[in-house]
């Protein structure tokens, strides 16, 4: 596997540069995120009216794989409905997982899909996993 | 031409790696493995329990490990050394056993803030549950314990001192001898934890002065699974245990129990003889090499390191200044660059480092730095392990250059 494969252009630029890290005004729902083994830390902030995703930003420090990945996650679930978003989390986790994933639930993915090549580096899967796993669960609780 | 230790290490002898993660877990020369194999391939049975002669020998196997270890620490008595799974257990050991029951309200534990989140975990259970207060010897500019806080710290309501023999995360040595004296000065008992100094450091328990040692056999080449403490007999002797069952009993009634004799009041059920046996194989093999020798080849590789990673302007380094106070540990960053991304290509270039917080979450909030990488070295290294090191590192920067904000 070449470096390049997983710290791509797209990857850093999100890491470094994200539009959505920041502090939005009056979010409905804020969650926190955390690997203790690598002091990845988020907080991540919605803004859901009617079962729509409106805003979603975060703050909070970590590596380049789980800060670029929460960005693009952000940028992935932004105008989505909980259900929307719900099934491309879920398959963004099994498309990590290295499970079968089909071509059209791939397409729904966008930019996330870079994250497929992170299962050659197994221990950087948790890092690119926190916010997708975070956000799920703050969704299931929004049903 | 100096010694290489590399062909004892049959994991190490033909490998395209440079593994620098001795400070997490050691790796075991061939005699070391062939003992544990052979241990169990003849002499396996249950210690201290068959009449026959297999678990006789068993015993005996366990029994020689202990005096091993008491003569390898200095320790006055084979009482003095209990087995343990690994200085975490030995830590837990003391804070269950002498913390919980020698400690009140208004009392303080002292620790050095660079301690391991294994010492620093059971006191604070220890604070909590007692009422006592938890209080820390902060560093100066250089990496190092300042001297004034330790004056400052150590109080006459000071009634447990834990500190560590080296650093897990900067490498320093710390002057253990002084902070006992201090302590002694006060009526404070010393827990002193020497996991990070063992395979590279000779560790004398009554030059020292402390009143209880910890350790893990397998930062010292030995196997998985047998740490050891050593306790002053005088405290021991006054400690409940802390696992009960069997093997650590004399009378067991149907109400009432009463305890074996020291070291087995404290190890409760079947030991790990193979772990044990591993042990003293391990203190063999240091002892055949010599701390001394060990010392001379590991500070002139670690100066080596030193002085080439300080070189790279684009690391900030997190060590002591002074060589005199630093031991096979050092930890570092490229600026601007998290740790974890930085040892991932170092793991695509074959050098495996450790990165994170390296247990120590407190010593890094106070130093204001949210991860490091750390290279430790052991007497299996070479300056190839560096340089290769050293050239991971430069493909890291190139890699990550552009993306850093000044």
């Amino acid at each position: 596997m070449e470096i390049d494969d997983i710290y791509s252009e797209l990857v850093m630029e999100h890491s470094q540069n994200s539009p959505y890290k920041k502090d939005i005004k009056n979010p409905t729902c804020s969650v926190h995120g955390h690997n203790p083994n690598c002091g990845d830390d988020i907080t991540l902030s919605f803004v859901i009216e009617n079962g729509i995703i409106k805003d979603v930003s975060f703050t909070g420090q970590g590596c380049a794989i789980s800060q670029s990945s929460t960005s693009i996650m952000i940028e992935t679930l932004i105008g989505k409905t909980i259900k929307e978003a719900q099934k491309i989390i879920d398959i963004f986790i099994d498309l990590i997982d290295r499970k079968q994933v089909s071509k059209e639930d791939k397409k729904l993915l966008k930019n996330a899909q870079i994250f497929k090549n992170i299962s050659n580096m197994p221990a950087r899967v948790k890092c690119a996993l926190l916010a997708w796993k975070t956000t799920k669960n703050i969704l299931n609780e929004q049903n | 031409m100096e010694k290489v230790f590399k062909g004892d290490f049959p994991i190490l002898k033909n490998s395209k790696f440079s593994y620098l993660d001795s400070g997490a877990t050691s790796q075991h020369p061939t005699c070391v493995l062939n003992d544990v194999i052979s241990y169990y391939k003849k002499n396996n049975a249950n210690p201290h329990r068959g009449s026959y002669s297999l678990s006789v020998k068993a015993t005996k196997l366990y029994e020689n490990a202990r005096e091993g270890v008491k003569n390898f620490i200095n320790a006055k008595s084979s009482a003095e050394i209990i087995f343990t799974k690994n200085a975490t257990e030995s830590l837990n050991l003391i804070a269950y056993s002498y913390g919980l029951n020698n400690l009140k309200k208004g009392d303080e534990i002292v620790l050095s803030i660079m301690e391991h989140h294994s010492m620093i975990v059971p006191f604070q259970m220890v604070a909590k549950k007692t009422g006592a207060t938890l209080k820390y010897i902060y560093l100066n500019d250089d990496f190092c314990l300042d001297e004034q806080e330790i004056e400052k710290k150590i109080t006459k309501n000071t009634k447990i001192v834990g500190i560590s023999t080296v650093s897990n995360v900067l490498g320093t040595k710390n002057d253990v001898k002084k902070i006992v004296k201090k302590a002694h000065s006060v009526g404070a008992v010393v827990v002193c934890d020497a996991s990070q100094s063992i395979a590279h450091m000779p560790l004398d328990v009554q030059n020292l002065d402390v009143d209880f040692a910890v350790f893990s056999g397998h930062k010292m080449f030995a196997p998985l699974g047998i740490g050891v403490l050593f306790g002053k007999q005088s405290l021991l002797l006054k400690m409940p245990p802390f696992l009960f069952g069997g093997d650590m009993i004399e009378y067991v009634d149907e109400q009432n129990t009463t305890f074996a004799p020291l070291p087995q009041k404290f190890e409760a059920g079947t030991q790990n003889v193979g772990g044990a046996v591993g042990l003293l194989s391990a203190i063999n093999y240091i002892n055949e090499i010599g701390y001394k020798e060990i010392q001379k080849y590991e500070n002139n590789l670690t100066d080596y390191a030193y002085k080439n990673l300080t070189k790279l302007k684009f690391l900030e380094v997190y060590a002591t200044k002074n060589k005199e106070n630093r031991s096979s540990v050092l930890s570092f960053n490229i600026k601007g660059i998290h740790a974890h991304d930085v040892s991932s290509i170092l793991d695509l270039e074959n050098v495996f480092v450790r990165s994170g917080n390296h247990c120590a979450q407190p010593l890094l909030k106070h130093m204001k730095v949210s991860s490091t990488i750390r290279a430790s070295f052991s007497i299996y290294n070479t300056k190839q392990d560096v340089d290769n090191l050293v050239f991971a590192l430069n493909e890291a920067y190139k890699k990550f250059k552009k993306y850093i904000k000044d």
